[in-house]
């Protein structure tokens, strides 16, 4: 089974629905215990950090998320609450990641909206028959800056981190949910990790 | 690179797809599940529905459609058409919906704009604004066109901006249905305006009108909804021309 983490920030519907056309069994919840035995879990986003880390915190998943052991995949907002700060309402993240997530500078136009071509810059299972000219669907205003854990990059306004992983960590900044083809593929090498 | 966004748009009335001609002349254009997903297919970047639907009873369709339309469908869309509180607002979203677009509802309490952008964020904020040449002044119109306000297009638009909107989409009634091209002049200084995205509508008859506002103006996406229902020009046909003017396109 796979589990959707449920919180005040959320895409999950269309995760869920998209991990069900993939073949696999998912449930969205808050249920720790139910997250700790799942083979692995997804944790989307939408939202705004500070009040989507206030309730993981209240709700206890936070310590939760930090101790999985399974693959996790964090996706937009998930992957920036995995990194260890945001500028976003000066929010402390679970700090998975070694990484700070900035607000793009104001002479561009924010929020970076629509598709965008990621580069692979490490080999990953989660970018397997993913080509550097492929393109995915970002909708942020809120980067996280690129460290040794980035595993693909993406070019807007500057260069941020579009993939992550550190051990079981892996994160994405755009929705493969919403990335036709190419997220379908990226989603189902996660789920066959 | 970012690229340039083509977004087919789709009128909904009691559930199924209609076009109009400057939001006159109601005609049916098909079921919107079967087009939506055929826009997927032929490589639209987004998709954004319309629901002019006017009663309140057939609300609960548009939530059903959304969430049929969030299991079938793998590119974002957009939703629009009598949102007209933080609650209207909420059912699109929690359906399945990966924005909300604003329009009379944005004009008459501007305020919606930073409530609905503060519960779930800038980026699923679009303030849609039809705009109409009047004595050489371009006005904000409301209720589908058909009210004139007080309000210059380009003070909206940095209102709107301000506000939180992430998102603009700017119809032109002079274009709309036209088939003769975008309003270029006004899609110019809206977009050098506001420093969000800018989606223009109204106008597009070939693909070298999808190029001209590109090229001419800096839009991030254009919406039709004739041309493509029709199969005047399809989504891929487009796209490819595009990508030969070196326009930057998925």
């Amino acid at each position: 089974m796979i589990a959707i983490i449920q919180y005040n920030a959320g895409n999950a519907t269309s995760v869920k629905n998209t991990v069900e056309s993939l073949g696999f069994d998912c449930e969205i919840t808050s249920d720790q215990q139910k997250i700790r035995a799942a083979e692995k879990v997804i944790f989307p986003g939408v939202g705004a950090a500070q009040s989507a880390k206030l309730y993981l915190k209240t709700y206890g998943l936070d310590n939760c998320i930090q101790k999985l052991q399974q693959p996790v995949l964090g996706i937009c907002l998930g992957q920036q609450l995995l990194c260890a700060h945001s500028e976003e309402g000066n929010t402390t993240g679970l700090g998975i990641f070694n990484a700070k997530v900035k607000r793009f500078p104001a002479n561009g136009i924010v929020p970076h909206m629509g598709w965008n071509t990621i580069t692979p810059v490490k080999e990953t299972a989660l970018l397997e028959g993913i080509t550097a000219y492929d393109d995915v669907y970002f909708v942020h205003s809120y980067y996280c800056e690129p460290t040794s854990e980035t595993v693909a990059t993406c070019d807007y306004i500057l260069p941020f981190s579009a993939v992550m992983q550190k051990d079981n960590f892996y994160a994405t900044q755009f929705h493969p949910e919403k990335s036709a083809g190419i997220g379908l593929q990226i989603l189902n090498n996660f789920l066959k990790l | 690179m970012l690229k340039k966004r083509i977004i087919p748009c789709l009128d909904i009335k009691d559930g199924r797809t209609v076009k109009g001609v400057q939001f006159q002349n109601i005609k049916d254009a098909g079921d919107p599940l079967e087009l939506a997903k055929r826009y997927s297919d032929e490589g639209a970047d987004e998709l954004v529905f319309l629901d002019i639907t006017a009663t309140l009873e057939k609300r609960q369709t548009l939530v059903k459609l959304v969430e049929q339309m969030a299991s079938k469908i793998r590119i974002p869309f957009t939703v629009g058409g009598g949102i007209n509180s933080l609650a209207d607002a909420e059912a699109v979203i929690r359906a399945g919906a990966d924005k909300i677009s604003l329009n009379s509802a944005a004009v008459k309490r501007p305020e919606l704009i930073t409530e609905i952008a503060e519960a779930f964020g800038s980026q699923c904020v679009v303030v849609a604004i039809d705009t109409k040449l009047v004595e050489d002044q371009w006005k904000v119109f409301v209720n589908a066109g058909k009210t004139e306000t007080p309000l210059n297009t380009v003070d909206w638009a940095k209102r709107a901006f301000n506000l939180g909107a992430g998102e603009l989409l700017l119809t032109s009634m002079n274009h709309d249905g036209s088939r003769n091209g975008f309003a270029l002049p006004i899609l110019k200084d809206v977009a050098a305006t506001v420093n969000i995205p800018v989606i223009a509508s109204g106008g597009a008859g070939t693909r070298e009108h999808f190029a001209e506002v590109f090229e001419q103006t800096s839009v991030s996406a254009a919406l039709a909804a004739g041309i493509f229902h029709e199969s005047v020009v399809n989504i891929s046909e487009v796209k490819s021309y595009l990508k030969t003017l070196n326009i930057p396109i998925r």
